[in-house]
């Protein structure tokens, strides 16, 4: 029971997340008018990219051949540390906020350098976009995870997920900052808009797309994986952190058929939010990004200054 | 066994090895290669020595205090106490003084010839021993002594490659800044002095309540300010990375891995142990100019495209990374918190030593690629990764600890800090907790910055294509430079799965403390293997993160590998190039990577770019001859602190010509009237 439980939780992110962009791009189809392709798509992406024969740059050098494989097992890492259908934890050892948000940490570290291992003025700028964004992003991030941690009393994600006096009138109002704060990073570190457009492959406007540019087969059927399991990590923390609701509390399998349920509901809330946010709005200019990660991060101090 | 190993004697035939290697390296200034040896040899041996003799004094606790000789004064001895405190330090000089020595022994080859090597042998080893001396003595005297041995043999050692002015330059304001520190401790030991008669330290601690606070107080910003411009605390840091960069790289590492801490050494035993009880601001400023430094110290980094003054600007910020740990420890003990304060004091003394070990594997590192570029600049190298794979992959995992990823060690001494401030937010009422926030902040954001920071410095120097033809006649260096930044790597690696049994033993070096000989940390290691705070507020395990991280990454990559498909063909080609052909000029440098950082806080860091352009006709201005673009950046302390202490001290140095006549009668009449004040001050 316990072994199917942590093969679910280590499984069970990059087997959903490919569903979840082909919602989004259906979604935005919708809204333009188009048909658009089958919300099954990035399935046969993915299977098609690991299939076929890989071009690697002569400039590479061995970061760039094993970056995708660490971006991709970070993303597992997390999704496997992270309450995502359940609320009681069977593990703690890697669950702390800072483990987390230190470890998505390493994957944004390879994935820059990768970007740049190349040689190509693409790479390498959004290389240093992608870095000048998660900077500016970190001090939000540990923030808004902090205020739910100082609220519940303690640092573990599935002990957060259990306490369910977020709502409450004493908490709501630094719950609702924290999350306005959260989404903002959300958005900042899964390259949405209005940080970055993925579907765009203009070299002014760039960033997730630019580092990964120079990879084929399925080298980068894992980094387009693993930016979609992050979009997914991101959307799990902001639905089962803030709004903890039908998570299972138990180990009977009932609940988790609920918590399951529930976790599909929510992911799909979110696809729709991101969908429309993506329709509604323009990308903004580079240099006034910070002006938005910096409101984040002052959202986020007053809700902590709110909590007393 | 253990007391003939923790005696008296040991520790000084420690110090012994340390000046036969000295003075022995001076007499082979004939032959290079003898002096090499012998003072290496002793270096060597003596630090080794030491590693055993703190290791095993740190494992069964130690306590011992003794006179060496007589002196005919009476307030001077030559006292040596070596605590638990001591024994630590002792530790991470002899630890990183091992291996940069094993380093040296390779690196000094290309000063063969050039500049006597018995001279550098006699420097370095006089160096290392007189850090020694510096962490064990007790008597404030002694201290002093030690402490100008320790910066007279660096100033000499920071000159070293004399034939480069910029060197010369450098030593110069080194010593200007270590003499205004140095005058500012003898003050503070003076002021102490006048009240306690003495300058034993173990007086100074018992007599400490003797002292008034406002004199105390007084003490405090006196040793902040000597300790702090040896630490390299914002603003007194100015000589640090000018001076880092231009010693040999084994003695950056010293300096930079240990020397410093030095600084830390005396603020710790001050401030939470010989001056207690002490007021609440002393602990706030140090966690302001911890903040201040860490954040600051970060920023500057992004800027530098010298590898070494990169590398510097990062120990100031490690350095603020410190003493968020240490301040946060003075506030919580003078709030009555002493669990949160050991486990502030915990998290400030276990990033001293990650600092000690990922930051001596950067500066060796950095030596191996500067010894074979024969630059420091970081935009003519690239590629370096091919030629130099030892030293990359070493400095990968520099680069890591350095940026708190775990489960190198940075991370774990991090989340020490991190804990330690979070209560500091939690528990603490308004003010208080909002000065936590901020310091909480400056934390995140500097994480966040100095992974940018990194892979900035990474890329430039390792990735990409080269950016000179200089990188094509690079290869990897002697075994022996490579063997001392593989162990410095793997102890990276040991530090961090080992955190819980290291913090285990910081809690001994804590509770040997007066003030805290009854607590128990915060953050306890449950069971040696994982760190825990009380009341179940966080908790981590690294043999754990260890393993599932190992597992997973196997996973991804043996299921990728041999079961997707395993009859795929890899064919290499060209970067993707637009259709032109692709030039090492039209990489990322490192000046761009950092240019979008640089605009964001361009109010801090005030950027300015010059151009100057040269046209073939003066009149059309359409076809420019030639073209320069001077990229600045101006520095916040140099216009809101040094200048104006300058244009004071040349206003007064104007006025005081006034008396200055040059009639000798005038002359003697000020004698005799300075003569009569005197007289009059006396009786």
């Amino acid at each position: 029971m316990y072994f199917f439980l942590f093969l679910l939780q280590l499984l069970l992110v990059p087997f959903i997340s490919p569903l979840c962009i082909g919602v989004i791009k259906k979604i935005k189809a919708l809204l333009q008018n188009r048909q658009g392709a089958s919300i099954f798509q990035p399935y046969r992406d993915l299977w098609k990219l690991f299939h076929k024969d890989e071009v690697l740059s002569k400039d590479a050098s061995s970061i760039f051949r094993i970056a995708p494989f660490i971006v991709f097992a970070i993303t597992l890492i997390i999704g496997f540390s992270i309450p995502l259908f359940s609320s009681f934890g069977i593990y703690t050892f890697s669950s702390d906020i800072l483990v987390i948000i230190y470890t998505m940490a390493i994957g944004t570290f390879f994935l820059a350098l990768a970007g740049i291992d190349v040689g190509s003025a693409f790479g390498g700028f959004g290389s240093s976009r992608e870095m000048t964004l998660s900077a500016l992003a970190e001090g939000g991030f540990v923030f808004s995870l902090l205020t739910l941690s100082l609220i519940a009393g303690t640092t573990n994600v599935f002990d957060i997920s259990a306490h369910t006096s977020f709502l409450n009138g004493q908490y709501l109002i630094s719950v609702i900052l924290a999350f306005i704060g959260f989404f903002i990073v959300l958005l900042a570190e899964t390259a949405r808009f209005p940080f970055d457009n993925p579907a765009t492959h203009l070299e002014l406007t760039m960033i997730h797309e630019a580092m990964i540019l120079e990879y084929s087969g399925k080298r980068l059927a894992l980094m387009e994986w693993a930016s979609s399991n992050k979009l997914v990590l991101f959307f799990i923390l902001g639905s089962n952190l803030f709004f903890p609701f039908g998570l299972a509390m138990d180990p009977h399998i009932s609940s988790l058929f609920l918590g399951l349920f529930f976790f599909l509901l929510k992911i799909m809330i979110f696809c729709v939010v991101i969908a429309l946010i993506e329709s509604s709005m323009a990308k903004f200019r580079f240099f006034r990004l910070p002006d938005l990660l910096v409101a984040a991060f002052i959202f986020n101090a007053v809700a902590i200054g709110l909590i007393h | 066994m253990f007391d003939t190993i923790i005696s008296q004697s040991s520790f000084l035939s420690l110090i012994t090895f340390f000046v036969i290697g000295a003075f022995g390296s001076l007499l082979f200034h004939k032959s290079d290669t003898g002096a090499n040896i012998w003072s290496s040899f002793f270096a060597i041996t003596g630090s080794f020595f030491g590693i055993v003799f703190s290791s095993i004094a740190l494992l069964f606790g130690v306590n011992l205090s003794f006179l060496f000789g007589e002196t005919p004064f009476f307030i001077l001895s030559f006292s040596f106490h070596i605590d638990m405190l001591s024994a630590f330090f002792l530790f991470i000089i002899s630890l990183v003084g091992f291996l940069c020595s094993i380093y040296g022994f390779g690196y000094v080859k290309h000063f063969y010839g050039k500049y006597s090597i018995g001279v550098l042998g006699f420097l370095y080893n006089i160096l290392l021993g007189s850090l020694f001396l510096v962490v064990t003595s007790s008597n404030a005297l002694f201290f002093l002594i030690a402490w100008e041995m320790m910066s007279i043999s660096s100033y000499f050692l920071v000159v070293y490659d004399r034939n480069d002015p910029k060197n010369v330059k450098a030593g110069s304001l080194y010593l200007i800044m270590t003499y205004v520190g140095t005058a500012f401790i003898i003050l503070a030991f003076l002021l102490a002095y006048r009240y306690v008669g003495s300058f034993d330290f173990a007086v100074l601690k018992e007599n400490a309540h003797r002292i008034p606070s406002i004199v105390k107080d007084m003490i405090f910003v006196c040793a902040m300010i000597g300790f702090g411009t040896k630490a390299g605390i914002i603003p007194f840091h100015i000589w640090l990375p000018a001076a880092h960069p231009a010693a040999p790289s084994h003695v950056s590492a010293v300096m930079s891995g240990v020397m410093i801490k030095t600084g830390i050494y005396m603020m710790v035993r001050l401030f939470l142990d010989t001056l207690q009880p002490i007021p609440l601001w002393w602990g706030e400023t140090v966690l302001i100019i911890g903040a201040v430094s860490s954040l600051l110290g970060v920023l500057y980094a992004m800027t530098e495209h010298d590898i070494k003054r990169l590398l510097a600007y990062h120990s100031i910020e490690n350095i603020g990374i410190i003493l968020l740990g240490i301040g946060s420890a003075m506030i919580f003990y003078t709030l009555g918190m002493p669990t949160l304060a050991l486990l502030g004091l915990i998290a400030g003394l276990f990033h001293t030593l990650n600092h000690a070990l990922f930051k001596s594997l950067l500066f060796l590192g950095a030596g191996s690629v500067i010894d074979q570029m024969h630059t420091k600049n970081m935009e003519e190298y690239g590629g370096l990764i091919r030629y130099m794979p030892v030293t990359a992959f070493t400095f990968l995992i520099g680069s890591m600890a350095i940026s708190a990823l775990p489960p190198l060690n940075g991370f774990f001494s991090e989340w020490l800090t991190y804990q330690a401030l979070f209560q500091g937010v939690n528990q603490l009422s308004f003010s208080l907790q909002w000065l936590f926030i901020l310091a909480t902040a400056s934390l995140a954001f500097t994480g966040g910055l100095a992974l940018t920071c990194f892979v900035k410095a990474f890329s430039a120097i390792f990735l990409a294509r080269p950016r000179s033809e200089e990188v094509f006649h690079t290869k990897e260096l002697s075994y022996a430079m490579q063997w001392s930044m593989i162990v410095l790597a793997s102890l990276t690696f040991f530090v961090g799965f080992f955190s819980g049994f290291i913090t285990h033993i910081f809690e001994n070096i804590g509770q040997s403390f007066t003030i805290f000989s009854r607590t128990s940390s915060f953050v306890t290691s449950a069971s040696d293997v994982s760190l825990e705070s009380s009341a179940h507020f966080s908790f981590v395990s690294a043999p754990l993160l260890f393993v599932l991280f190992i597992v997973v990454f196997l996973f991804v990559f043996l299921s990728t590998r041999f079961f997707i498909n395993r009859k795929q063909q890899v064919v290499c080609a060209s970067t993707w190039d637009c259709g032109t052909t692709l030039s090492p000029r039209m990489e990322i440098t490192a000046t761009g990577f950092a240019r979008s950082i640089l605009l964001i806080f361009k109010n801090v860091l005030k950027p300015s770019i010059q151009q100057n352009v040269e046209y073939h006709d003066a009149e059309s201005r359409y076809i420019p001859k030639s073209r320069a673009v001077t990229m600045r950046v101006e520095n916040m302390y140099d216009i809101y602190f040094y200048k104006p202490l300058q244009k004071i001290i040349d206003g007064i140095s104007l006025r005081s010509k006034m008396i200055q006549s040059g009639n000798v009668n005038m002359y003697i009449s000020y004698i005799f009237l300075a003569l009569i004040i005197a007289l009059f001050i006396v009786l």
